[in-house]
């Protein structure tokens, strides 16, 4: 057993959290003496049975790990499985990747904005009765959500682990009429995405500004998908075949989410905030402008502030969505070709809630000999407990009841999608 | 005129185990429906939804996910003593998921593939659907459960009708969309035919064959299909992982997927 001065509180947990995540915090003397972000959301092993499947499987199964972001599985697996086939996937069928991813961003980013996060900041237990008195609100992020499932299901068939991707391509792709029909309603979603902007831009947000080091991936001239260079706010700039130089993961006690550090230096910050402040002038136009009129400058470093930073994604991805649809021509083939070789490959990727990589080795036959998958939120765990420490010691005047909501809150900032959600977390303040 | 007693909102809950949370979320996903739906019940314990919780009974309950650790076999127990209706949802609740693959293999090897501290880690050595530990009331199929079966089940419930839920293969989806079976034109291995259906046979539609994440339908005739697939060159190795993916653990799957793989 853990050593006893913990193990009540962590029963006591146990007992309340549906099994998720629970969060413990001790307050003494004054002082916020320990912080734990317990994650309970149970094993399910991916790593382990994908050795011995076929590399086409991957896709498929990973995304099984996220009924969520399952595009950003699917996405990290295909472009490290080209690259240990020494495949590259570019053209009409590189834009319906970004498209896809687009769709996925929009669907997950609004969920979050508007049924998540909003309440928090409206002192509402949830959106459904936030809709009870702001209807047209709470539908105008529907209609927006559901725009971005319709991205999803006009290319992968359905919005919930869909079933067109494979490596190389796809199994079919669109037809341009196909995608010539959303892109008008995409256009209301991209001002509706605008009013969305200037409305999250009007709520109170705490006075926060931790010193992170933002990760992510940072193109040439795009704003990142699926490709790029790891970039940091302290300098780094890698290749992704190097990501195990410079991170490494590490097994707590309290967490069945491994942790992941940079090398000698510690957390790390991913996600929407990371991305936006290491590519703010890869933004277009419209994206940036709706950015300044909410207040924010090229770097955001309020967590709390996430839900403009994420609002501005959103209207980047339905800006985006738009501009692939425009530019559209089928491509001549579905995908590209596939022989089986023996290989190693990885791959990083800009799921909704920051950089999600795959490495994988295969066998001549294909068959996956290893694999190694580490998520956004498990790399993002020490970040959340360092911004709960520090948030918690400056909110120690609040009682109970508010300092445990705000510090949900704090945690609900990283939209993190180990158990896909931490508004299931039990919040426990210990004061002695 | 006497005004009509208020008949209190059924009360909802949504529990989750061992899953990806797609199942739940498929819920929220019932955009132009979730505000109607939210109407007519009282939203009692949704935790993906709300931070707001009330205590049971309930009168429907959702439940997503497998059993994988000694606490859940204890919650699932505790979770059906709350519940007027028990319905699980998804391809992880009702055959145990993708992560029953480890009932396959060797968890405690599992266990150390992943973890480097193994002694941290609390689990079973199998996962398994809610129905090998409590009495389930109706089951929803699919990897994920299909929004339009999901609102059906919601509505038929609420208005104390049977549910309308086919309990056909794929195959009959592919015919009434009109598309071409792809294993007889393309030669492409389908797993439709021993599919029940729900899904409305998108894989075919996207010119790839059905891979079953429906699970398997009533008196599915697997060894034919396997077979099928053999004739048009599928090895054993093939048939093994083709039955055993979301599903792996429902019976005829299971039995199939058996049936081909290597000794040992």
């Amino acid at each position: 057993m853990p050593d006893p001065g913990n193990r009540r509180i962590r029963v006591e947990a146990l007992a309340r959290v549906e099994g998720e995540g629970a969060m413990h915090i001790e307050v003494r003397g004054g002082k916020v003496e320990e912080v734990r972000l317990e994650i309970y959301e149970p094993p399910r092993f991916f790593e382990a049975f994908l050795r011995g499947r076929a590399f086409g499987e991957a896709p498929d199964i990973t995304a099984r790990i996220c009924g969520i972001c399952p595009i950003a599985y699917q996405m990290s697996a295909v472009h490290a499985m080209e690259d240990a086939l020494g495949v590259r996937v570019g053209g009409a069928l590189r834009d319906l990747r970004r498209l896809l991813y687009c769709g996925e961003w929009i669907g997950s980013h609004v969920l979050h904005i508007y049924m998540l996060h909003a309440p928090d900041f409206l002192g509402y237990e949830d959106a459904i009765r936030m809709a009870k008195d702001f209807p047209g609100i709470v539908e105008r992020g529907l209609m927006m959500k559901k725009l971005g499932n319709e991205i999803v299901t006009t290319i992968g068939g359905r919005e919930i682990h869909p079933v067109n991707v494979k490596v190389g391509g796809f199994y079919r792709t669109p037809a341009r009429s196909e995608l010539r029909a959303l892109a008008e309603k995409l256009k209301r979603g991209r001002d509706a995405a605008v009013e969305t902007v200037r409305w999250v831009a009007g709520f109170e947000f705490p006075d926060f500004e931790p010193d992170y080091e933002f990760v992510s991936l940072r193109h040439p001239n795009e704003y990142p998908f699926n490709e790029g260079r790891i970039a940091s706010s302290r300098g780094l700039d890698a290749d992704v075949h190097d990501y195990r130089d410079h991170f490494v993961e590490e097994h707590v006690r309290h967490s069945n989410a491994l942790h992941s550090v940079i090398r000698g230096r510690g957390a790390y910050f991913l996600g929407p905030q990371a991305r936006y402040s290491l590519n703010f002038d890869r933004l277009p136009a419209i994206a940036r402008e709706a950015a300044k009129n909410a207040g924010l400058g090229p770097v955001c470093r309020n967590p709390f502030r996430s839900i403009i930073v994420r609002s501005v994604e959103v209207l980047f991805a339905f800006d985006e969505a738009i501009r692939i649809i425009e530019g559209y021509e089928p491509p001549p083939a579905p995908a590209v070709e596939i022989v089986p070789r023996a290989g190693e490959g990885c791959a990083m990727t800009e799921a909704p809630r920051g950089s999600l990589y795959h490495r994988y080795r295969i066998d001549a036959d294909g068959r996956i000999l290893e694999a190694s998958i580490i998520p956004p939120t498990s790399q993002n765990q020490k970040s959340v407990e360092a911004d709960l420490r520090a948030f918690a010691g400056q909110s120690l005047h609040l009682d109970d009841e508010a300092l445990t909501w705000k510090c949900e809150q704090a945690i609900r900032n990283y939209d993190p999608c180990i158990s896909c959600a931490t508004h299931f977390l039990k919040l426990t303040v210990h004061r002695e | 005129m006497k005004k009509p007693p208020v008949r209190k909102k059924p009360r909802l809950a949504v529990f989750k185990f061992a899953s990806c949370d797609g199942c739940q979320l498929s819920l929220l996903s019932c955009e132009d429906e979730l505000l109607a739906v939210a109407g007519a019940v009282e939203i009692a314990n949704f935790l993906e939804a709300s931070r707001a919780v009330v205590k049971g009974p309930y009168d429907v309950t959702l439940v997503e996910g497998s059993i994988t650790t000694p606490h859940d076999a204890e919650r699932i127990l505790e979770v059906r003593a709350q519940s007027k209706f028990l319905v699980t949802i998804g391809a992880c609740a009702t055959a145990g998921g993708i992560q029953a693959l480890r009932n396959f293999g060797d968890v405690k090897e599992f266990t150390s593939l992943v973890y480097a501290r193994p002694d941290y880690i609390s689990t079973l050595a199998t996962s398994t659907p809610i129905a090998s530990h409590v009495k389930v009331d109706y089951e929803l199929r699919g990897c994920p459960v299909s929004k339009a079966n999901l609102l059906e089940l919601l509505s038929s419930l609420l208005h104390g009708r049977r549910p309308n839920i086919r309990e056909h293969s794929v195959c009959l989806e592919c015919k009434k969309r009109g598309t071409v079976c792809v294993m007889v034109a393309h030669g492409t291995p389908c797993l439709g035919p021993v599919t029940h259906d729900g899904c409305g046979a998108i894989c075919p539609a996207f010119h790839r064959g059905c891979y079953g994440c429906f699970g398997p339908q009533e008196t599915a005739n697997t060894s034919s299909l396997a077979a099928a697939w053999t004739r048009m060159g599928s090895t054993g190795e093939d048939l093994t992982r083709a039955f055993r993916t979301y599903n792996a653990s429902a019976e005829p799957f299971r039995r199939e997927g058996d049936a081909h793989a290597r000794p040992g």
